[in-house]
């Protein structure tokens, strides 16, 4: 049906007179508007972002929809490449740890952990690393799980429409951020992860901390699951929704909780231990549906199982305290010692004092560290390692020197949203954010 | 270089690059010695056995595939076949259907530029995983830079669909029978493929009160 003259709504729109452009599949949308025209059908074609608050960040889909049934969805990324891999490349390998917390910036210590482990593999010192370090990061990759799935569930509930879900999603992170930025210094992008250890060794309080963060955040999980479980709306709009079963997700190289509520218990935690977690009593939660409810009720039964292992770590370190937490060979050692004072973190006073008025070859030792960095040996590695999405593993190539060759971090976000167009086409077009949210991608993550 | 690295395998290995430092080469810093050259050199060529199941699963491919690689490495516990590119589709086939291989998972697709690798300036990088066996091994394939050109395995794991136009996109590698091969990352109309060694990194000074810091990527580079 050809648009009515007389209606000044129904008139198409100036042609512009610049092009469009778009990073990825969705294609020119000058060429898209030009073929939908010359098509002149019912057919519609939206727009959906990059600035859309339920994308979860900067991703662009381009939806052709015949009513509100889906005919294709084609996501666009790449808006928020920061060109971090290449970036590494210029810098030193200790260095490289505050690049990468910044890809995925909901679930940063995975990223950390990802490139550490892959740096600590190519330096031979995977056996060296302090049991303390080991458990703190444990502790840690844990916390940031429940974080993490904690924006995924507040998010999804947001874009449901259920704003409570939201508000005591993010108030139960709040929780968790604080007792970060307490060791760490910082609420998010932490650069705690060394090659070698953690930066630093709990402060004091640490534990009490963590008591009281566990007593707040266990009983608030039960909240989230009276709210959706059996809500009807809630289940209405999910069940069934962005169905994808285990062909699928072996074909397109899903992994993380999509695969999971496929009934198939993988999970890289007990399947390929690392960084201890064999050691650490915990159950991997399946469901068969494949739709986004059982992704959503994996998610708040692993937050149930974090919580679990966020205990047993919390018991391991309250017996070992005082214990290093980093690795004792000066070669990879970072030198500064690195406390959490009044005003935000820095050296501790001791080590400015030791290297400044006392101790000429620690000065040079720290110099050469801090400026110059260690060597690593030729050859490749890839750790995998489970992050809330999925897999997350980082490709580090050395060639003997104190830079990264290249880094590439495999992120499951990136991966995941391959499956956009199979979770949505044939679908409800208010279903699209229900299916993204399934997923859970962080674009920081995906376009890195 | 050796001699000041911790205790470390022995093996051939092969020169892919030769670095001098930024000290004082055509720069007005004379605080550093200019003279220093450093190679770079990757771990290449050992011989089986290595042990557990990777020697069956070499094996394996060998009766499947004539010829299938250019050479092994085993290194950190992780087993890496450099297969030929005329042989890859080939050798990935085998790794996906056969059962005492079976690597169902094409998790990640990688790009490495070695320069001065002459005759496989481009490396692909594919990590598999096998679900029925837990078990993981990387397939290593390369390129010249004047014929940047390898075959798309995403007829065999559709997963690698982005992961090959990211590659694409980064080093300019063009997957042969990849059903869109566009930019993913960089805008459309983007000049130049970034991750590539030569594209330079782009840095602009850093201006303090009476002084500039070069950029990161004209400082002078400890070898």
């Amino acid at each position: 049906m050809k648009p009515s003259s007389t209606d000044f709504y129904a008139e198409p729109g100036h042609e512009e007179d610049y092009p469009a452009y778009d990073v990825g599949a969705a294609g020119d949308f000058d060429a898209v508007q030009a073929a939908q025209k010359e098509r002149d059908d019912q057919v519609l074609v939206i727009n959906m972002g990059p600035q859309h608050p339920s994308t979860h960040g900067v991703l662009r889909l381009l939806v052709e929809c015949d009513g509100e049934t889906v005919l294709s969805c084609r996501p666009s990324i790449g808006f928020l490449h920061t060109g971090i891999e290449k970036n590494m490349e210029y810098r030193t390998w200790a260095q490289g740890s505050a690049f990468v917390t910044r890809m995925d910036y909901v679930a940063p210590f995975f990223n950390e952990a990802a490139y550490v482990f892959s740096v600590e593999r190519l330096l031979d010192i995977e056996d060296k690393i302090p049991q303390r370090a080991k458990d703190i990061r444990v502790l840690f990759m844990e916390l940031c799980r429940i974080a993490s799935h904690l924006v995924a569930m507040a998010t999804a509930g947001l874009e449901l429409g259920a704003l409570t879900v939201y508000m005591n999603g993010y108030r139960e992170r709040e929780v968790i951020f604080d007792f970060f930025e307490a060791v760490t210094g910082l609420r998010m992008n932490h650069e705690y992860f060394r090659p070698g250890g953690v930066a630093n060794d709990l402060p004091e309080n640490a534990i009490s901390q963590l008591h009281q963060l566990i007593d707040w955040v266990e009983p608030r999980l039960k909240e989230i699951h009276d709210f959706c479980d059996d809500n009807p709306i809630f289940q209405g709009r999910t069940k069934n929704t962005a169905y994808m079963d285990q062909t699928a997700c072996f074909a397109l190289g899903i992994t993380g909780p999509r695969l999971r509520a496929t009934g198939f218990e993988w999970d890289l935690r007990k399947k390929q231990p690392y960084c201890g977690y064999e050691t650490y009593d915990f159950d991997v939660p399946t469901r068969t549906g494949a739709d986004a409810y059982d992704a959503y009720r994996i998610r708040m039964d692993e937050m149930v199982e974090s919580l679990k292992i966020v205990k047993q770590a919390t018991d391991r370190l309250e017996r070992s305290v005082g214990e290093p937490v980093m690795i004792q060979d000066p070669q990879y050692k970072w030198p500064a010692k690195l406390v959490v004072g009044p005003d935000g973190q820095g050296n501790a006073f001791s080590h400015v004092k030791d290297i400044m008025g006392e101790n000429m070859e620690g000065l040079i030792h720290h110099f050469k560290m801090v400026s110059s960095g260690f060597k690593v040996p030729a050859g490749q590695a890839y750790v995998p390692i489970e992050s809330p999405k999925g897999e997350i593993g980082c490709h580090v190539v050395s060639d003997g020197g104190t830079h990264p060759y290249r880094v590439h971090m495999r992120d499951p976000g990136f991966n995941n949203l391959q499956a956009i167009p199979l979770l949505t086409e044939g679908g409800m077009i208010a279903d699209i954010v229900v299916s993204i949210a399934s997923l859970d991608p962080v674009l920081g993550g995906v376009d890195r | 270089m050796s001699e000041n690295l911790p205790e470390y395998p022995k093996y051939q290995q092969e020169v892919v690059e030769t670095e001098t430092g930024m000290w004082s080469t055509g720069t007005g810093d004379t605080s550093g010695y200019g003279l220093i050259t450093r190679t770079i050199e990757m771990p290449t060529g050992q011989q089986p056995p290595f042990g557990d199941w990777y020697d069956d699963a070499i094996k394996r491919v060998e009766e499947k595939v004539d010829h299938p690689f250019h050479h092994i490495v085993f290194d950190h516990g992780e087993l890496t076949l450099y297969v030929p590119r005329e042989k890859l589709l080939e050798v990935m086939r085998i790794m996906r259907d056969d059962y005492p291989l079976r690597f169902e998972y094409c998790l990640s697709v990688s790009g490495v530029h070695y320069p001065e690798y002459h005759g496989h300036e481009f490396h692909v990088v594919y990590h598999l995983e096998s679900m029925t066996h837990n078990r993981r091994i990387r397939v290593e394939t390369g390129a010249p830079a004047d014929d940047p050109t390898i075959p798309s395995v995403t007829s065999i794991y559709p997963a690698a669909d982005w992961h090959e136009r990211e590659t694409w996109d980064m080093f300019g590698i063009v997957f042969d029978g990849h059903p869109h091969l566009t930019r993913i990352l960089m805008p459309d109309d983007w000049v130049g493929h970034p991750q590539r060694k030569d594209y330079p990194l782009g840095g602009i000074p850093i201006e303090f009160k009476g002084t500039k810091v070069p950029p990161v990527d004209q400082r002078r580079r400890y070898l």
